[in-house]
């Protein structure tokens, strides 16, 4: 059994959460300099422009490349052969989101009743997903979610015989419904299978992926690079404004499901999609 | 075309931005988000406060900031999705305010609104906060500074670039956009 004491993980997860708001990842900085050299429209390549000359402005000073700096979602697997020492492991990741937020100068965007609206003045609470893994490790993944994007995204409860021109009908009107709302160039993750949550996580799950990787299985892969050509197709382009790239990626995660059903979830992200991953 | 806005601005000098028209702001202007406009109208209708800045000729960006790091004007300063504002805008237009900043479609009835008094909407580049704070060469509190990133701040900011989506006339950019869909 090893033992990792919860300062390490506060430490780590408020490292996490300054550089995924500060410093772009190299795979959405890449897909927006070439998006911006290929693109035929001139007002899309002028915003293109702007948003990589704005993700090196943060880079350089170490400033948010967005003012929303989002609500910390964070991913984390414990191995199995692992002892969290000190504080609950709940609170060190919750108390590394305040001092991340507080220290790296990030807006505090997280209210403490969906009702009431009262600012919590720290943004926390985290949205926190555990997994217990193999291994005598920890990995923690912040992935900040702004909500221009997270309010345009959707769940559908498809049924069998929809098939798959119902998940492309479903993942298209979702994209045009959103137009410039959630600040294209999106990257989009899609979760099928499961049931009504899984598929909402498995979404979230794909935006951690790659915008350049793909599935692994065949028909997926090909699901992918289909819907990404759809997505594109729309002509929404960057800034909404019109332009021939829409998306940056479409990733898929899938999972069984039952016999009676296809849930799809459709989670929408805007063009600095962000996360940081780091292992104890 | 590229339009040099310099605020205040005259109401016929707001008539003649077309659609389309790349824009560089430069003057005061005052961010506002869904919970100031709430409370700017609640206070206005039910306890008789004026609204916190000059509403006539006023310019609005839809837009919480980032706190400032020390030495800094401000944070990371972009638009937020303006839809949010749908319900409380075409009362401020009627009440004079004149040019809207912000991200995302609006609804037909604050286009109604635009048309008949002559407003216009500007959207600035999503999510390029870092850049717009750059901008911005003043900034202070003006009112509700219990709402923290949510309060009204005054700001002046200098060749604030932007695009007209929605202009005066009721043409709309993103509908032109959407229509092919």
């Amino acid at each position: 059994m090893r033992e990792i004491s919860s300062d390490i993980i506060t430490e780590t997860v408020r490292d996490l959460c300054i550089k995924a708001n500060c410093v772009i990842n190299d795979d959405i900085k890449n897909r927006l300099c070439e998006s911006a050299a290929k693109e035929t429209s001139e007002t899309a390549r002028e915003i293109l422009g702007m948003l990589c000359e704005n993700a090196e402005i943060a880079k350089s000073e170490n400033v948010p490349i967005c003012q929303d700096t989002g609500m910390a979602i964070i991913f984390i697997k414990i191995g199995q052969d692992v002892h969290v020492t000190g504080s609950f492991i709940e609170d060190a990741v919750n108390e590394g989101v305040r001092q991340g937020y507080t220290e790296g100068y990030l807006r505090k965007s997280v209210v403490a009743d969906p009702i009431l609206r009262g600012n919590t003045g720290d943004n926390t609470p985290a949205v926190i997903h555990y997994e217990i893994v193999k291994g005598d490790k920890i990995e923690i993944t912040v992935a900040p979610k702004g909500f221009g994007s997270e309010n345009m995204s959707k769940v559908f409860m498809l049924k069998p015989s929809d098939g798959i021109e119902g998940i492309k009908n479903a993942v298209i009107k979702t994209v045009c419904e959103a137009g410039s709302n959630p600040c294209p160039p999106i990257v989009i993750g899609i979760g099928i299978g499961g049931d009504f949550e899984k598929a909402a996580i498995l979404a979230k799950k794909a935006l951690l992926r790659e915008t350049s990787s793909s599935s692994e299985i065949p028909h997926i892969k090909k699901l992918e690079e289909e819907l990404l050509q759809l997505v594109n197709k729309t002509g929404i382009g960057a800034g909404g404004l019109g332009g021939d790239i829409t998306a940056f990626g479409v990733n898929i995660e899938t999972y069984p499901t039952h016999i009676a059903g296809m849930p799809l979830a459709v989670n929408i992200s805007c063009h600095v999609t962000r996360h940081e991953t780091a292992v104890i | 075309m590229t339009r040099n806005i310099i605020l205040p601005v005259s109401r016929e000098e707001v008539r003649k931005i077309s659609a389309g028209d790349k824009i560089l702001l430069t003057g005061i202007i005052y961010t506002a988000r869904d919970a100031a406009h709430k409370r700017m109208i609640e206070n206005k209708d039910n306890k008789g406060i004026d609204f916190p800045f000059e509403i006539e000729g006023s310019a609005i960006y839809f837009a919480g900031p980032a706190p400032a790091k020390p030495g800094r004007v401000i944070g990371s300063v972009g638009p937020t999705t303006s839809g949010r504002m749908d319900a409380h805008s075409p009362r401020l237009i009627k009440e004079g305010n004149l040019i809207m900043i912000g991200k995302g479609e609006r609804n037909n009835t604050v286009v109604d609104a635009m048309v008949k008094y002559g407003a216009v909407y500007l959207a600035a580049p999503g999510g390029a906060g870092a850049l717009m704070a750059q901008k911005v060469k003043s900034c202070k509190l003006c009112a509700y500074e219990d709402l923290g990133a949510e309060a009204v701040y005054e700001l002046y900011v200098e060749e604030m670039p932007l695009i007209a989506v929605i202009d005066s006339a009721g043409r709309n950019l993103y509908d032109e956009v959407k229509k092919d869909l």
